[in-house]
């Protein structure tokens, strides 16, 4: 039994935070409200648009295509990172100098900053100087990721698998841990298979961090700019272009504040929607825990 | 079915143990019956979790062997032995239904489904799981979880043993002695062995036939409730079962006496003589605070007592008093007079035990 | 110079915790709170300690009203349930803590430290770190911290339920002594009658947020104001049955009943519960006036001095504590005696009519 003292001076503690979230969060992105819907030609010259701007950015036939990409990149990533996590941190030791060792190795792809993931990724597969490029080449593959879009867009997927699959396999590596032994003992006992143990043991009990794992990786890889800009420059063509690289091109390269700023507020709205759905599917998954658990 | 013995077991954690202190398990012999139903039973530390891993099969003894009907068993993994465990926190696979649960080791053996049916719903029956059988086993209670878990062990008919680890903890005060029944009846309806892990007396003794009392990586009792309570084996076994324990004197042997510093205590011959024999100094004797006789007024042969205080515990009373340096517990009935100041107390000689070096010496009564 | 509780309510939200409680806790008493969980022992604790300010109700202290004083401004202690203390400090500057925090000189401290683990027998254990220590050791840590600074009010939540019951005597025998000697005003919560019987001083039966009743610990076991208070502080509970007063008898149905004597022909006629205590059915007929009773064993559950029997009939259940250990098979048929005069009376509301009036040496 938790029990609160209830005193409502309390709230004048929250001022500070509202006041930082204000100028954090809500007045730069009213500032981006107020852009969008105006076409703004210099300092004093300015026409008010209404929704024309967020009519033209969603019939842009680029900016569709670069939303699709993003799905299934998101998607691609997704189907290949959770799975391979799971199954490494099955893999890794439980105890031990071991665990140690495997832990700080796996970790390491983590620190790695974006733009430098980008760099080591863009030597790694140069067809004259990277091992990856050379290496393919030796084999007879005409790799090429300036020329060639499939070879573009598996470079992009496997050096965000690299980058990346870690945190799920850390996710679920402290989520296996925290399964008690007598799980493990009672299934030997009950002659259970390796596969029964992960079905029936393993995962149930991960079902709680995937969630996390799962919500963390869709916002980042749907957000992805750093690393394909500085591997691809989103080529060859616009092959490897995601959403966020072309908001820049627009916004920074061509200046155009009126369409980039609509284009940012959907953006934001696609990002807030699908975790809304997220959010609320898992509410709801665990609303349902509750009431059945409270028969 | 299985017979289990234990034969010259001595575990040890570390690689080279050289004192008695090094072993989790001291060296011991113990033959578990078929059928019987046994409670292993002692303080956190003295080594019951390893004996009970050991058998299971989750250790591997260092010395020493176990064996199943005349098999060693040393080197098979649990998931060989032919047992079933009853952990202390409930094991239950969650996300299955209660059938489910019960069919899951029938299924890992490749039972065919028609088999499974009736013989999940015949030992959902005698658990009364029936009512729960479509549930998922998360939303169960504690105690309906440790049903399946035990049910789990039940539904194999090749299960000859079914180890309990302290099962009732987890489970509320007032349904524990409806899964205590359970668990007597399920003894009573299967053939099969079961071992009862805990470091409750109630717990222990309720459910057992017999139990093993360890201390220190020892056997140093095993015997019906009876026999822990009326003669005890070992002063641990005195001071551990009963509440409050056994009251202890050390004494030293005269020729035709005992005597607690330069009292003598009042007891028989045959007595004095066994206490001769032994040849240790390291001489006690026990004696439960329910069998002490206490007199208001002094009487012939009578030990003189002060009282330090009475403890009223509703139906019965709690006196401590001392006699000398020792403090002493007797029990007293409601109906009893109560003394002041000083109590005189009688030690009847069937009920007094003579301990020499902690192990109880056996005197002939007459 | 007391701790006074008047009419206090306790709400959080839709759902009541504590109803219109009023207690006076005399200086230097040692009192047991004693109730199921979830019956608001711990929030009666926290009201009193003024981790929780009452929705309605006053808080005296001394005289003072502390109502609405947060704790830090009392001088309370408390011991909870899980051995909280400071993993990574020793055992000293854990009991040491509270006089730091009070600025107490370094001499008054190491005097003051010692004379409490001297007390409490963990002075060998000064050195040592909490997490190295047995479960007892590192719960004689944590009283050590609340019993050092002489609070004027020590509460202490269910101490003992962590560890095994050989330490759990040996704990309730050193804490009686303790409180003896102490001024202070002690609080005990516990779910256990037996534990409040074996502490003694004054018992409080809580259920459901209401207090039943308060008063000297064999008081309240031996004169219960109702059967709720009787059933609650009773292990086993007490037996209940319900029967029939008429001119003549006693019954309990057609076939059970026995004649009225003086102190039951008192009784206007009607229908009432009996109460008889676990203890006092014997197996066999120790008073001419014992009613004979035909039940079945459910179950004889031993607890290595004493046997608890769960016997029925058509009639009802009842639960027999004897002495020793007694083997009984399950469904054995077996004849019990329950005594007449040992019977306490309950009204259809559950008031007590009738407290038996055997209990003689006192």
């Amino acid at each position: 039994m938790v029990n609160k003292v209830y005193n409502n001076r309390a709230w004048l503690l929250v001022l500070p935070m509202l006041a930082l979230v204000a100028f954090s969060a809500i007045i730069p992105l009213m500032t981006v409200v107020n852009y969008s819907v105006q076409d703004v030609f210099d300092a004093n010259t300015r026409f008010f648009t209404g929704i024309e701007w967020f009519e033209r950015t969603l019939n842009d036939a680029g900016l569709q295509a670069a939303l699709l990409r993003q799905f299934a990149f998101s998607f691609t990533v997704l189907a290949i990172q959770v799975p391979l996590g799971i199954g490494i941190a099955l893999l890794m030791p439980k105890r031990g100098w071991q665990a140690s060792a495997v832990l700080i190795l796996i970790t390491l792809p983590l620190l790695i900053p974006w733009n430098v993931v980008g760099s080591i990724w863009q030597i790694f597969t140069r067809g004259d100087i990277g091992l990856m490029g050379v290496g393919l080449r030796e084999l007879g593959y005409g790799y090429n990721i300036t020329r060639n879009p499939v070879d573009a867009w598996a470079t992009i997927v496997l050096m965000d698998v690299w980058h990346w699959t870690p945190l799920i396999a850390l996710l679920c590596y402290s989520g296996l841990r925290s399964i008690p032994e007598a799980y493990y003992q009672a299934a030997r006992i009950d002659r259970a298979s390796k596969w029964a143990v992960f079905r029936y043991i393993q995962l149930p009990k991960l079902t709680n961090v995937l969630v996390i794992g799962v919500l963390l990786r869709f916002m980042h890889s749907f957000m992805i700019y750093a690393e394909p800009f500085v591997l691809t420059g989103g080529g060859p063509g616009s092959s490897t272009t995601f959403l966020s690289q072309s908001l820049a091109t627009m916004a920074i390269g061509q200046q155009d504040l009126g369409p980039s700023a609509a284009f940012s507020l959907i953006y934001f709205l696609i990002i807030l929607l699908v975790c809304w759905v997220f959010y609320t599917a898992i509410m709801n998954m665990q609303k349902d825990k509750a009431e059945r658990g409270g028969v | 079915m299985a017979e289990i013995i234990l034969k010259s077991l001595a575990h040890s954690y570390s690689e080279n143990p050289s004192s008695p202190q090094d072993y989790a398990i001291r060296e011991m012999s113990h033959t578990w019956h078929q059928g019987g139903a046994y409670a292993l039973l002692g303080p956190s530390g003295c080594g019951k979790s390893t004996l009970l891993n050991i058998i299971s099969g989750l250790l591997n003894p260092s010395e020493g062997d176990v064996i199943f009907d005349q098999r060693i068993v040393n080197d098979l993994p649990p998931e060989e032995r032919n047992i079933a465990q009853v952990f202390q926190f409930p094991v239950v696979y969650d996300t299955m239904t209660v059938f489910d649960n019960l069919a899951f080791p029938l299924r890992n053996i490749g039972t065919p489904e028609s088999k499974v049916k009736p013989r999940v719903r015949e030992i959902a029956d005698i658990l009364d799981l029936t009512a729960q059988l479509t549930r998922k086993a998360k939303n169960l209670t504690a105690d309906e979880k440790q049903k399946v878990s035990m049910g789990r062990g039940l539904v194999r008919d090749d299960v000859s043993a079914i180890l309990f680890d302290e099962p009732l903890t987890v489970i509320d005060p007032q349904l524990k002695w409806k899964l205590r029944r359970k668990l007597k009846e399920i003894h009573e309806q299967f053939n099969i062995t079961m071992i009862y892990v805990t470091h409750d007396q109630l717990e222990a003794s309720t459910f057992a036939d017999k139990i093993a009392v360890m201390y220190a990586g020892q056997v140093v009792q095993f015997g019906t409730p009876t026999e822990l309570f009326e003669a005890p084996a070992h002063t641990f076994v005195g001071y551990f079962i009963g509440s409050p324990g056994m009251n202890f004197i050390p004494v030293s042997a005269t020729s035709e006496a005992l005597m607690y510093g330069d009292l003598s205590i009042p007891v028989g011959q045959r007595l004095v003589d066994a206490a001769r024999r032994c040849g240790t100094d390291n001489l006690k004797l026990g004696i439960r605070p329910e069998f002490i006789e206490v007199a208001v007024a002094p009487g012939d042969g009578d030990l003189e007592v002060s009282v330090k205080d009475v403890q009223d515990l509703g139906t019965y009373r709690i006196m401590s008093c001392y006699l000398g340096e020792e403090l002493f517990k007797v029990r007293l009935n409601e109906d009893q007079p109560l003394p002041h100041g000083l109590a005189y107390l009688r030690f009847p000689e069937r009920w007094l035990g003579l301990y020499a070096d902690e192990y109880r010496v056996e005197i002939e009564h007459g | 110079m007391s701790l006074i509780l008047e009419n206090i309510d306790h709400v959080v939200g839709a759902s009541t915790h504590i109803e219109g409680v009023s207690l006076e806790l005399a200086p230097g008493s040692f009192n047991v709170l004693l109730g199921r969980t979830l019956a608001g022992k711990t929030t009666l604790m926290r009201l009193m300690a003024g981790l929780e300010a009452p929705t309605h109700g006053k808080v005296m202290m001394h005289g003072r009203d502390v109502t609405g004083v947060p704790v830090r401004k009392r001088n309370v202690s408390m011991v909870y349930q899980q051995f909280i203390n400071y993993p990574t400090l020793s055992v000293f500057d854990n009991i040491a803590s509270p006089l730091q925090l009070a600025r107490v000189d370094k001499q008054e401290i190491r005097r003051r430290v010692h004379e409490t683990a001297e007390m409490l027998h963990i002075e060998h254990l000064l050195d040592r770190f909490p997490l190295e220590l047995s479960g007892g050791q590192q719960q004689r840590t944590a009283m050590g911290r609340a019993l050092v600074k002489d609070a004027e009010l020590i509460l202490f939540d269910e101490p003992l339920v962590n560890l095994d019951y050989k330490l759990r005597e040996e704990f309730r025998d050193e804490l009686r002594e303790l409180f003896k000697a102490k001024n202070c005003i002690a609080v005990y919560a516990t779910t256990e009658p037996n534990e409040a019987l074996a502490l003694g001083g004054h018992t409080a039966v809580l259920h459901e947020g209401r207090l039943l009743q308060y008063g000297r610990t064999e008081d309240v076991y031996h004169r219960p104001r109702d059967i709720l208070t009787a059933e609650m502080f009773s292990e086993p509970p007490i037996n209940v049955m319900p029967g029939l007063v008429s001119g003549s008898e006693v019954s309990f149905d057609d076939t059970l009943y026995f004649p009225v004597d003086e102190v039951f022909s008192r009784l206007d006629p009607g229908a009432y519960h009996f109460g008889v205590r676990a203890s006092h059915i014997s197996l066999s007929r120790l008073h001419p006036t014992d009613l004979e009773v035909e039940v079945t064993v459910e179950l004889s559950e031993i607890s290595g001095s004493e046997t608890f029997l769960h016997v029925r009939n058509d009639i009802f259940s009842l639960v027999l504590h004897l002495g020793g250990v007694h083997r009984f098979e399950t469904d054995q048929r077996i004849t019990v005696f329950l005594p007449t005069h040992k019977m306490y009376a309950f009204d259809q509301h559950g008031a007590i009519v009738h407290v038996p009036s055997h209990r003689g040496g006192r």
